[in-house]
């Protein structure tokens, strides 16, 4: 038989090989460089656009001070960076996990309205329950939902190969008449109400503001831990735990997954439904700590964002946040520009969609701003 | 054309991968470069076409100085590379693949098709490449596709053609055609540098050879007076035994049945038709076959990986005909896949992660649901010392390791655990002379240990190498079974089974 493992020795030849290699300049680069550099690209063309479209030169200083002010320029202007950064993180993470299994999910804003519903009909359903309990339990109502509505994704394609992609566009459209449905129903549509929004979260079931000890008008809510707490377990779970492992393998090769004993099915399904409960979790946070009740659309896009968030944070827990804060300072400072200035929110889209853009071609980033790379790197690790 | 390369010396951070190279490729002359995967062959090869800078030394073509700035430079000087892995479009012809990026356009640019064949016929009959040139390249076999290759650098009108490792993928009816066109380009004038590590096919083909090891010429002579032997030891820096050392085989009992394994392709056409054979402990069944025999299929249905139609597979006294994947592995069935890119490895992965791809879920390695990492990668580390896994470290990605460190690290990662069974498919194939030896060696290993050892290879010599007992595969059907105890068995007569010559004879 063959020997095992355990009794052979960690000798000085085999402790060399656990050097840990330094990350090299080319990692540096990609992962922090280029995605400074595409967000300083996309400014200065979104202000090529200003000037392109008749704005004077003074409006767009000013418009830039105020993105600048209205999103870290104040305790007001952080919490709504904040605020704005909840959702589109825990809906992105769930998404960056989907992609590192090698599955395009489009579907986080169908499961992030279902999730949300569900929240909301969990918490006005069990007015009764105290405090902290309701809260839970209407944020475990939102991620199961949105497990739940995931899955069917996951589950078409193990068992039918039925495309992620069009199984979760599908799904989105879904929603979106599945709410609009529910939300005419006498139980959940808000008394006295023609149009369709649910009735309100009790006091209980919301999650609390966390800054209105300062000034009431501060939303910032305990959704912030949430967003942490989900940073750090979708690290855990890819990078760390076993299921993480068959993930990321099934991602990266899955004929080497199949070989290696791993069920692609299993990973599928279980992937999807994670996602889908990150993005459940994003519903229930926006219900439960901004909206107070579920309308058609509450959604904002928020579950298209976090796709451009997974992308350019490298499906990378860390970079999710990092992207995602960026996302919502720049919510939060589109707003105030338009206030400021008078420009439209919609250049913020632009400038969004130019980073996204400038991320997905480094080699662009690369030409345009070429000090900063290092000399050799022809071709780029692209 | 003459070119000359004088002092190249290339970094990799903190790898040499070519130090002080000096190399002279002459116009009418076949200069075979061999070496070890690793050893450097490609990086230089790359520098002369221009793909990368280096960062001493100069090149010289007809003794004036050039620098190549980028990847465009190499053909515009006359170098052409033809690659190992084809770089064709399947669905265009061959005429089409030929003119890409240098059509010839008539009036307003459109694609003057018919100038484009007409020129690749022209050149297709100046150096005896027959193709077809209006067929698409993807129904086309691999060695008529490889003339595509060499056309293309032709069409550029290239002097020097680098032929980087061109036999890997032919048989070997296809090898000797290539040789043809080989020489034919060299009578036509052109100069050829022929990459391998394949000793004798260097010895026929070159005028002059020149080994690399470790990024330094080791080695250059006259291919006349150089034999197998003496280039195997410049290339490896030690003497190589060319063949298996083993004691004879002590068969015990049965460690893996089938009988009537039986399976179907989509048009219900057998391709393993009622397979029945035994391999017992400690002794080494090889599977010989010309390639798509239905061997692969065979190790797909031992491992788990496909089903069978109808059949019993018994391994170690216990029934797994419906057992999945893992379980099989549990049990102690180590699998060495045919193709370690498409499913034995994860290229992005660490090597540490790799080593246990397929056991990290193992009390070993987990720690209720996480990943025990630090122990993965002592374990890992010491698995690379004891299999000769060449790296720096065990935290590099897969994929920067050369071909024969990547075998030997799934070789380890299957052969370091508890195993009663290894069912190693093409265990050796694109590897060099040195990690050939090597593999071979831990696989006897394990039969002197009492496992079961199932070889399949379409190399006839690995088989009749390491094999106690050779099984002939055709149509998938077993057609032979020959002894091979200290190597008996008729290399004649199992090449003719293995073409379905001698089917009953035999057996």
């Amino acid at each position: 038989m063959s020997t095992s493992i355990g009794k052979r020795e960690l000798n000085d030849a085999a402790r060399d090989l656990l050097t840990r290699t330094q990350r090299g300049r080319a990692d540096f680069e990609d992962l922090v460089v280029v995605p400074i550099f595409a967000v300083i690209a996309a400014l200065i063309l979104g202000a090529l656009i200003m000037l392109a479209t008749g704005v004077d030169l003074a409006t767009i200083g000013k418009s830039f001070v105020a993105l600048a002010v209205g999103s870290v320029g104040s305790l007001n202007a952080i919490s709504e960076t904040l605020t704005a950064a909840i959702p589109l993180v825990l809906a992105g993470l769930g998404l960056g996990l989907g992609f590192r299994a090698g599955l395009f999910n489009i579907g986080a804003e169908g499961q992030l309205l279902m999730g949300g519903t569900a929240a909301a009909i969990f918490a006005f359903s069990f007015p009764g329950l105290p405090f902290p309990l309701l809260m839970l339990l209407s944020l475990v109502a939102g991620a199961v939902v949105g497990a739940f509505y995931a899955s069917i994704a996951g589950i078409l394609k193990a068992t039918t190969g039925a495309h992620e992609v069009i199984s979760t566009i599908m799904l989105n459209l879904t929603s979106y008449q599945i709410l609009n449905y529910l939300l005419r129903q006498p139980y959940i549509q808000k008394e006295g109400r023609a149009d369709p929004i649910s009735k309100s979260v009790p006091d209980a079931g919301q999650l609390p503001l966390l800054l209105d000890w300062v000034d009431p008008n501060l939303r910032l809510h305990a959704g912030l831990f949430l967003m942490l707490i989900a940073v750090a377990f979708v690290w855990w779970l890819l990078f760390r735990s076993k299921a993480g492992f068959a993930f990321r393998a099934s991602g990266a090769n899955p004929d080497a997954a199949r070989y290696a004993g791993m069920k692609s099915g299993f990973v599928i399904v279980s992937a999807m439904a994670t996602a889908g409960a990150l993005a459940g979790l994003a519903g229930a946070a926006q219900v439960q700590g901004v909206l107070e009740r579920a309308s058609p659309g509450f959604s904002a896009g928020i579950g298209f964002d976090a796709i451009a968030l997974a992308l350019l944070g490298r499906s990378h827990p860390v970079g999710i946040l990092f992207a995602g804060l960026l996302f919502g300072g720049l919510e939060a400072g589109g707003r105030q520009m338009q206030v400021d200035a008078g420009v439209s929110i919609d250049l913020i889209g632009i400038i969004q969609a130019l980073i996204i853009v400038f991320i997905a071609a480094p080699l662009l980033v690369r030409a345009i701003f070429p000090w900063g790379f290092r000399k050799d790197a022809k071709g780029g690790s692209a | 054309m003459d070119v000359e390369l004088r002092g190249i010396t290339k970094r990799f951070g903190p790898v040499t991968a070519n130090d002080n190279v000096n190399l002279t490729i002459r116009g009418g002359e076949v200069l075979g470069l061999l070496g070890e995967n690793g050893a450097g062959k490609s990086t230089m090869m790359n520098i002369l076409s221009g793909l990368y800078s280096p960062d001493a030394g100069e090149i010289l073509i007809d003794g004036k100085p050039v620098v190549f700035e980028g990847p465009g430079d190499g053909i515009e000087a006359g170098i052409g590379m033809v690659h190992q892995h084809f770089m064709l479009v399947p669905v265009f012809t061959v005429a089409e693949n030929v003119v890409l990026g240098v059509e010839p356009t008539g009036n307003l640019g459109y694609l003057d098709i018919k100038k484009a064949r007409h020129d690749v016929e022209e050149i297709s009959t100046k150096y005896g490449l027959r193709v077809p040139a209006d067929e698409l390249i993807e129904n086309l076999p691999v060695g008529i596709q490889q003339r595509v290759e060499i056309l293309k650098v032709l069409f550029r009108e290239a002097d020097v053609l680098i032929l980087d490792e061109p036999t890997a993928v032919l048989t070997p009816q296809e090898v000797e055609e290539f040789f043809g066109i080989v020489r034919s380009l060299k009578e036509a004038g052109k100069a050829i540098v022929f990459i391998t590590h394949k000793l004798h096919e260097i010895l026929e083909i070159s005028d002059r050879i020149s080994v690399l090891r470790q990024g330094r010429i080791t080695g250059e002579g006259d291919p006349k007076t150089l034999d197998e032997e003496k280039l195997a030891e410049m290339m490896v820096g030690r003497h190589v035994s060319f063949t298996v050392e083993k004691a004879p085989a002590k068969p015990g009992k049965p460690m893996l049945e089938l009988s009537n394994l039986v399976m179907l392709d989509d048009n219900d056409d057998f391709v393993l038709d009622h397979v029945t054979f035994t391999v017992p402990s400690g002794e080494v069944v090889g599977i010989a076959g010309v390639q798509g025999n239905g061997q692969t299929e065979l190790v797909e249905a031992i491992t788990g990986l496909a089903r069978i139609a109808s059949g019993k597979i018994i391994f170690d006294g216990t029934d797994i005909t419906h057992a999945s994947v893992r379980e099989r592995h549990r049990m102690g069935m180590a699998h060495i896949p045919e193709d370690r890119h498409r499913s034995g490895m994860i290229a992005k992965f660490t090597i540490a992660e790799n080593m246990v791809l397929n056991s990290y879920y193992d009390e070993e390695y987990a720690r209720g649901l996480s990943i025990d990492w630090k122990h993965v990668a002592e374990t890992a580390a010491v698995f690379c010392v004891d299999f000769d896994v060449r790296t720096p470290s065990v935290f590099l990605p897969a994929g920067n390791l050369s071909g024969g460190n990547q075998q030997k690290m799934v070789v380890a990662r299957e052969l370091e655990r508890e195993t009663k069974l290894v069912v190693a498919s093409q265990p050796t194939r694109g590897l060099d002379v040195g990690s050939i030896e090597y593999i071979h060696k831990r696989l006897i290993e394990s039969r002197d240990e009492g496992d079961g050892v199932l070889i399949v290879s379409s190399e006839l010599d690995e088989i009749m190498g390491l094999s106690d007992r050779i099984l002939v595969m055709f149509e998938g059907r077993i057609v032979g079974e020959f002894d091979n105890t200290g190597g008996k068995a008729d290399r004649n007569a199992v090449g003719l089974a293995m073409a379905g010559a001698s089917e009953g004879a035999a057996a």
